[in-house]
């Protein structure tokens, strides 16, 4: 280790960091605008100047940029010599010439890095007494709020969006003062990841637009740490509320999964809390069919009544927490109690679960995949099924510039230096597909095939590497596989043997179990030698994974369930936080809910489900309750209440608990707090063992206090609620967490799970994490949130290895190529609509499309019709608009997975279409808005 | 012994004085005091020059309050400006210090010579934003935030504040 010389004092400093860095991370205050730990440095902003003396001897010194100097043993600095203190409030002086006198009404004020900045350098007065620049501002869409007379030219923007997330529609334009950073003209920003500039920018340029129209301080923000529920990846977030209403949600560090950056459907998605769909009050269903408010106690002993007599049965939900639906599974016993996937869905979720858990492979997590330098995705389009992963992938395939880098000796934090040597040189990234995905871009191929020859590629791909069923693969590989694209299944394989750490990725969307089977014979063909394999099954929803291993392999399903209910073997069915009639047909749940003669929905949001209920019980959302989510990486991850549940409304645990305690089941005695359902959940489940080391108990307390949810600014506390009254009451004490709803506690060094807001002293805006690291970048002091389930790197804890039942049934087609008049229904999911909550969210309501179906050009001229026409599905199942698709696979109708009208449409299914005839096409559109660019190859 | 006599016989004669001077105690409230107009008692908002309401919701004031007694939620208007979507003031609170009319950036913020505040029931003394706005500047005549302020808004656009040169034509190659 280096030891550097800073203003006399000695410092041991890491090999291969920069001044800045290691400043840093040694806690000294050397203030920046342009570096940022995942993007590395440029040294645009020339902030961060130190003097660096050539030797003991030199008394002048020079001016260097800290963050593009590397540390190196002996180097004498001075960080609060005046000539560099001089410099740097200079620099600041000068970013401040034209900026605009907007603090008060500005969304950044209060957490705004150029704030802290101006106060560490000690910039005070202005010199100059000339006319200050003005920008016009350019609409962004409905998320980001642009205002670009705050600008201080860092350039962090464009480097984040173009380089680092690979958003072509956001530059730097214009030159010297006239810069201007936005779109080439107004219109909605295009990255599913743009949110992420409102925490990149330093500034207020680029806020979040809600929040802007609703605004709250960050230090009145009330916040707790929180695991995102758009999608299966469990990004760390932190909500802000205040007043009851969820202002917005902010990225919360977690090394291992998201680091710096959250996706858009996380970030702007949450807004679903504040929906006025939220259900306030238990609903008892009368005669007439309208809804009769209950008080809690009064639904409570109605739900005990009515699961205390006649059979009960259970439907649980992959969006709930693991806490929830073991209760509910308790509740209605095991063999009663269905996971709440659709029929497909369990069997590829419990195949997926199987096959990582049996993998010799790694299952990586997100930082994991990054380090990946030759990816196979398969079937799956994870830029709008498990976003994250996307943005890790596009850093994964620059493996190849950091390879080229070292030969060079540069440094990894050397951003442009690399990015100039690399050009376009990327590691390989081959996608399989039904049609164009957002990743298209920077992979090496794409091909675009039907489902059936995707896992036929994977398997001649195992079969090329010396694994997998070999047999079977010449099969297909004769049958299945196009000609065209044999000799591109060579070139995988070459790559992927070639590779140190190759991963494969496929996902439950698509709904072909062969694909998942395929990926996994790809990667453990993989396993052998020094490599690093990894292989990554996506799967739907924040807890998909944890309900398939809570549920087992042998839960029944919802048509076993409708069975049984048809058959009268069902009196009452309890249904927890699950719209059912997104999971199965209409007719199907239709004769589920009418066969039982007691319907209890326990929700958060009015929905179908809930319309059709009996009894209707408001369960509280993830920003008011708590509970663990797995991941699909399999980790354990708990989230906590940002606020106390409005209304009637509580946790689905309270609310289950309860009645099995008003039902006087003797197993749930013991159980007083929510950490007695995990830990009795641990007991009970072997494979969920684990999700006991999510998170502290409530028991914890840091050197004697509890975490605080407020800032220590938090203010207005005696005015809030003087409306209602002038006594203030005492504050809430929580006696399920490690939190307190006030400002009293330490927020510092506690674990990483429990990690509610970021704020040092000097450091107001998201900067300060790097004082909650152990070094600037690095994981968090407390250790990183999550307990992993799965064991990477294949302990094999085989739980289940028998094969899951009624697997083959899911591939309800056979190999073959399309059939003539009927086309294969494949799922196009969308970052913005396929998931149920975030589409409820008001800021996304706006970017959610209707549903469509996508078809290739010839198909759809078979057909006589084009962009805009209506198409009729199947015998009514659904009647949508038509988007004729340049890349989609021949004989193949791409669907808006979870889009409205998408309901009865089934992954795999083979339905006719045809021109609906009634169809208004919408005005102004015109037949080139259509998918998929040119230059990837069409088969 | 001398000095001490001479002690007592001064101050029986410097109190006998304090017969002839005039009383200091005023006949409140027949009498009303003089109090400056720099006085800390009851807090208004202000309008600015132009009629417009002068609070921003920036929060500062809040933040400021050491008892905080002030809480407010911020809005956008149609055209543009922030204000305060309800406003309110716990007096039953409020120590009459003066930091938020310090911290407040735009003037809106003032405290009155005004003490009278007496109520029978607390809950009477919270004062919402229709009791604390009034129609004037206050203290501060001539002070207009929006005209300083970068932000644009109906009837001053980009470039109409004050030392603001007009928007930069982005596309335009001259230096
Ligand atoms: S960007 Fe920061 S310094 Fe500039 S107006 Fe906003 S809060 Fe103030
Ligand atoms: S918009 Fe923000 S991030 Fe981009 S250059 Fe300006 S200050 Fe930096
Ligand atoms: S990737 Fe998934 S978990 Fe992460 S922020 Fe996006 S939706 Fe949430
Ligand atoms: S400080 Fe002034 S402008 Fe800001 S909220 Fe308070 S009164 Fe309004
Ligand atoms: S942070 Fe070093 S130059 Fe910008």
């Amino acid at each position: 280790m280096p030891t550097i010389t800073i203003d006399g004092v000695h410092y041991e400093v890491e090999q291969g960091k920069n001044l800045l860095e290691s400043c840093l991370s040694l806690g000294l205050d050397l203030p920046y605008f342009c570096w940022h730990p995942a993007m590395g440095s440029i040294g645009a902003c020339r902030q961060c100047a130190v003097v660096q003396y050539q030797n003991a001897e030199d008394t002048r010194g020079r001016i260097v940029m800290g963050c593009m100097t590397p540390v190196s043993d002996g180097a004498i600095f001075s960080l609060a010599g005046d000539k560099a203190q001089q410099f740097r409030e200079a620099i600041v002086e000068s970013l401040m010439l034209n900026h605009p006198h907007d603090c008060p009404v500005c969304a950044e004020g209060g957490e705004c890095h150029l704030q802290d900045m101006t106060v560490m350098v000690g910039h005070r007065d202005r010199h100059y007494r000339g006319r200050k620049n003005t920008h016009r501002n350019q609409y962004l869409g409905p998320l980001i709020n642009h205002e670009m007379n705050r600008c201080i030219t860092c350039y962090r923007c464009t480097r984040y969006y173009r380089d680092y997330a690979g958003g072509t529609d956001l530059a730097a334009m214009a030159a010297h003062d006239h810069i201007y950073f936005g779109r080439h003209q107004e219109g909605v920003l295009q990255s599913e990841f743009a949110g992420n500039l409102v925490e990149v920018c330093p500034t207020g340029v680029f806020t979040d637009k809600s929040l802007v129209h609703d605004y709250t301080r960050k230090w009145d923000l009330q916040s707790a740490p929180s695991v995102c529920t758009g999608c299966a990846v469990g990004c760390n977030t932190m909500p802000g509320e205040r007043y009851g209403r969820l202002k917005r949600v902010h990225n919360r560090f977690n090394a291992e999964v998201n680091g710096y950056f959250l996706c858009d459907r996380g970030r702007f998605g949450a807004g679903f809390v504040n929906s006025d769909k939220a259900l306030e009050y238990p609903g008892l269903r009368q005669a007439d069919g309208r809804y009769r408010a209950l008080d809690h106690h009064e639904a409570l002993l109605r739900m005990a009544q009515q699961c205390a007599q006649g059979r009960v049965a259970g439907i649980g939900s992959p969006r709930a927490s693991v806490e929830a639906n073991y209760l509910l599974r308790q509740l209605v016993g095991a063999d009663n109690f269905a996971p709440g996937f659709s029929d497909t869905e369990q069997v590829l979720v419990s195949l997926a679960l199987q096959l990582q858990a049996d993998s010799a492979a790694l299952v990586p997590d997100i930082a994991t995949i990054e380090s990946a330098d030759a990816v196979l995705i398969l079937g799956e389009d994870v830029t709008n099924t498990a976003p994250r992963i996307a943005l890790a992938l596009r850093q994964s395939v620059r493996n190849k510039a950091y390879e080229l880098a070292a030969e060079l000796k540069l440094e990894t934090w050397q951003d442009a230096a690399i990015r100039n040597l690399a050009q376009h040189q990327r590691s390989p990234l081959f996608i399989a597909a039904v049609a164009d995905t957002p990743l298209d871009d920077v992979a090496t191929q794409c091909l675009y095939l039907a489902p059936a020859s995707i896992a036929a590629l994977g398997q001649a791909v195992a079969a090329g590497l010396g694994g997998g069923d070999s047999k079977a693969a010449t099969d297909n590989a004769a049958g299945a596989l196009p000609r065209a694209i044999q000799a591109e299944a060579a070139a995988i394989t070459a790559a992927l043997a070639g590779a140190k750490r190759p991963l494969v990725i496929a996902g439950t969307t698509c709904g072909s179990a062969a694909i998942l089977r395929a990926a996994a014979e790809v990667a453990s063909a993989l396993c052998s030698g020094a490599r690093q394999t990894m292989l990554c099954l996506c799967v739907p929803e924040a807890n998909s994974l944890g309900q398939a291993i809570l549920a087992g392999p042998d839960a029944p399903n919802l048509t076993t369930l409708q069975q049984r209910a048809s058959a009268g073997e069902i009196d009452t069915l309890v249904v927890l936080e699950n719209d059912l009639y997104r999971r199965g047909n209409e007719a199907q749940i239709d004769a589920l809910l009418a066969a039982c003669s007691q319907v209890i929905v326990l929700d958060g949001l009015d929905n179908a489900t809930t319309s059709a209920a009996n009894l209707v019980l408001p369960a509280a959302n993830f920003a008011e309750s708590e509970g663990t989510l797995v991941s699909l990486e399999g980790r354990a991850q708990r989230y906590f209440p940002v606020f106390q549940p409005q209304a009637e409304r509580r946790a689905a645990w309270v609310w289950l608990l309860a009645c099995l305690k008003e039902m006087e089941r003797s197993e749930v005695y013991p159980l007083h707090h929510f950490d007695d359902i995990t830990r009795a959940c641990a007991a009970d489940i072997p494979a969920l063992a684990g999700i006991t080391a999510a998170a502290p108990d409530l028991h914890y307390l840091n050197l004697g206090v509890k975490i605080p949810r407020q800032p220590a600014r938090y203010s207005g506390r005696t005015a809030m609620r003087a409306n209602i009254s002038v006594h203030e009451p005492k504050q809430r004490e929580d006696e399920e967490t490690p939190l307190a709803f006030t400002m009293e506690g330490l927020n510092r060094d506690q674990p990483g799970a429990l990690l509610p807001w970021v704020w040092a002293p000097g450091w107001n805006s998201n900067q300060s994490v790097h004082k909650f690291q152990t070094e600037a970048g690095g994981p968090l002091k407390g250790g990183t949130a999550g307990a992993r389930l799965l064991h990477p790197g294949g302990s094999r804890n085989r739980t289940n290895t028998r094969p899951v039942a009624g697997d083959a049934a899911a591939e309800n087609s056979g190999v073959s190529g399309a059939q003539p008049g009927l086309w294969q229904l494949v799922p196009r999911p969308r970052i913005f609509g396929s998931d149920e909550l975030s589409a409820m969210s008001p800021a996304l309501a706006e970017l959610v499309s209707p549903g469509f179906i996508e078809l290739c050009p010839a198909d759809a001229a078979g057909l006589g019709i084009d962009t805009g026409d209506g198409v009729e599905v199947g015998d009514q199942l659904a009647t949508l608009e038509l988007r004729v698709n340049d890349s989609m696979a021949a004989g193949c109708a791409g669907y808006g997975a979870g889009l409205a009208g998408t309901g009865n449409l089934r992954a795999l299914a083979r339905v006719s279409l045809r021109r609906a005839e009634t169809w208004q096409r919408r005005p102004g559109l015109i037949a080139s808005d259509r998918g998929a660019g040119p230059g990837s190859s069409h088969v | 012994m001398l000095s001490s006599l001479t002690s007592q016989l001064r101050t029986i004669w410097t109190i006998l004085q304090h017969s002839f001077t005039k009383a200091e105690t005023v006949q409140y409230p027949e009498q009303m005091p003089y109090l400056a107009p720099r006085y800390r008692g009851r807090i208004v908002l202000t309008k600015d020059p132009d009629g417009e309401e002068r609070c921003v919701a920036c929060n500062l004031c809040a933040v400021a309050c050491p008892v905080d007694c002030i809480a407010l939620q911020q809005a956008v208007k149609e055209d543009g400006r922030w204000y305060p979507e309800f406003f309110r003031i716990n007096f039953s609170r409020c120590i009459m210090c003066g930091m938020c009319e310090e911290a407040c950036p735009t003037n809106a913020i003032q405290l009155t010579p005004d003490f009278e505040m007496c109520e029978y029931d607390r809950s009477n003394m919270v004062y919402e934003k229709e009791h604390l706005q009034i129609d004037g500047t206050g203290k501060y005549h001539d002070y207009n935030f929006y005209r300083v302020s970068g932000l644009a808004i109906k009837g001053k656009d980009k470039g109409q504040a004050s030392n603001e040169a007009p928007p930069i034509d982005v596309k335009s190659l001259l230096p």
